[in-house]
């Protein structure tokens, strides 16, 4: 296609001979603010045509239990990142006010919520997964699951399908 | 900067390829770009794009998956399919804009 002189630059997008990068998340924590480094670095790696896998346990299971994946809260107890004094977080109303006013600072930058991120990951062909052992210990099933989590598995089911992948812990 | 010629179109590019100049991206250019990844446009590409241009036009920056979805009515789905595997990148490539910056 190239007509003369300067030979044209291509990006490459897709790799000649595929990688075959797998990236596996796995989410242990439940509070608002832990929930998004997983979401957003799933995106992210969908978005560059990464396999990915997310591994909700303990109270990570809190993001995909329709109960409380849309309700995830945010305390500013024991987190310092807020600069203000311990003790303001534990007055009445105040984990209410940090989860709101976290909430509108993540609505801002066009960021969505858990569950329709969760959507998004899924249209985007990422793959949720739910631990074996947070389900029997809330007694939970399926049903009180996000619709597209493909499965209730063990933690060494997860190893398994994630064979070769790079694990984060979050 | 580079400068490049692609099928009679002569463009400024960054060192990856991207347009750096969306003023010279006409609609051929975007069919000549397309085919240089192995990318044939239909009306549901171009719906995309169209939506890329004229976000870029009024907002100053290219939309990402995300905002071409919400707001310019292609849902995530259909774009994976439509521009495999990097379809944000792929997009923006084709629609001769700067690849997006957001993070999600």
């Amino acid at each position: 296609m190239t007509t003369d002189a300067a030979p044209a630059i291509v990006p490459q997008f897709d790799n000649e001979t595929p990688t075959g990068r797998k990236l596996a998340i796995i989410c242990s924590k439940g509070s608002l603010d832990m929930a998004y480094p997983g979401l957003i670095l799933a995106n992210a790696a969908l978005g560059e045509g990464v396999e990915t896998h997310l591994f909700f346990t303990f109270w990570g299971f809190d993001m995909i239990n329709k109960k409380t994946m849309g309700d995830l809260q945010f305390t500013m107890l024991g987190n310092t990142a807020t600069h203000m004094p311990q003790g303001l977080g534990g007055l009445p109303g105040m984990t209410a006010l940090a989860t709101s006013r976290l909430k509108k600072s993540i609505a801002d930058v066009d960021v969505p919520e858990v569950p329709e991120f969760l959507e998004q990951i899924v249209a985007s062909g990422g793959h949720l997964w739910a631990c074996r052992m947070s389900a029997d210990m809330n007694k939970l099933t399926k049903e009180d699951l996000y619709d597209e989590v493909e499965d209730i598995i063990s933690a060494s089911d997860f190893i398994e399908k994630t064979e070769g992948a790079q694990m984060l812990f979050i | 900067m580079p400068v490049t010629t692609l099928d009679g179109h002569q463009i400024h590019v960054n060192d990856e390829g991207f347009l750096t100049d969306p003023n010279e991206w006409d609609d051929s250019l975007a069919t000549v770009l397309a085919a240089q990844i192995g990318i044939t446009l239909t009306d549901a590409h171009w719906k995309a794009i169209r939506f890329l241009r004229k976000d870029f036009e009024e907002q100053g920056e290219t939309a990402t998956l995300r905002r071409v979805a919400t707001v310019g009515g292609v849902p995530i789905k259909e774009l994976f399919a439509l521009f495999p595997q990097k379809p944000a990148k792929k997009m923006a490539y084709i629609s001769g804009l700067p690849k997006p910056q957001g993070c999600v």
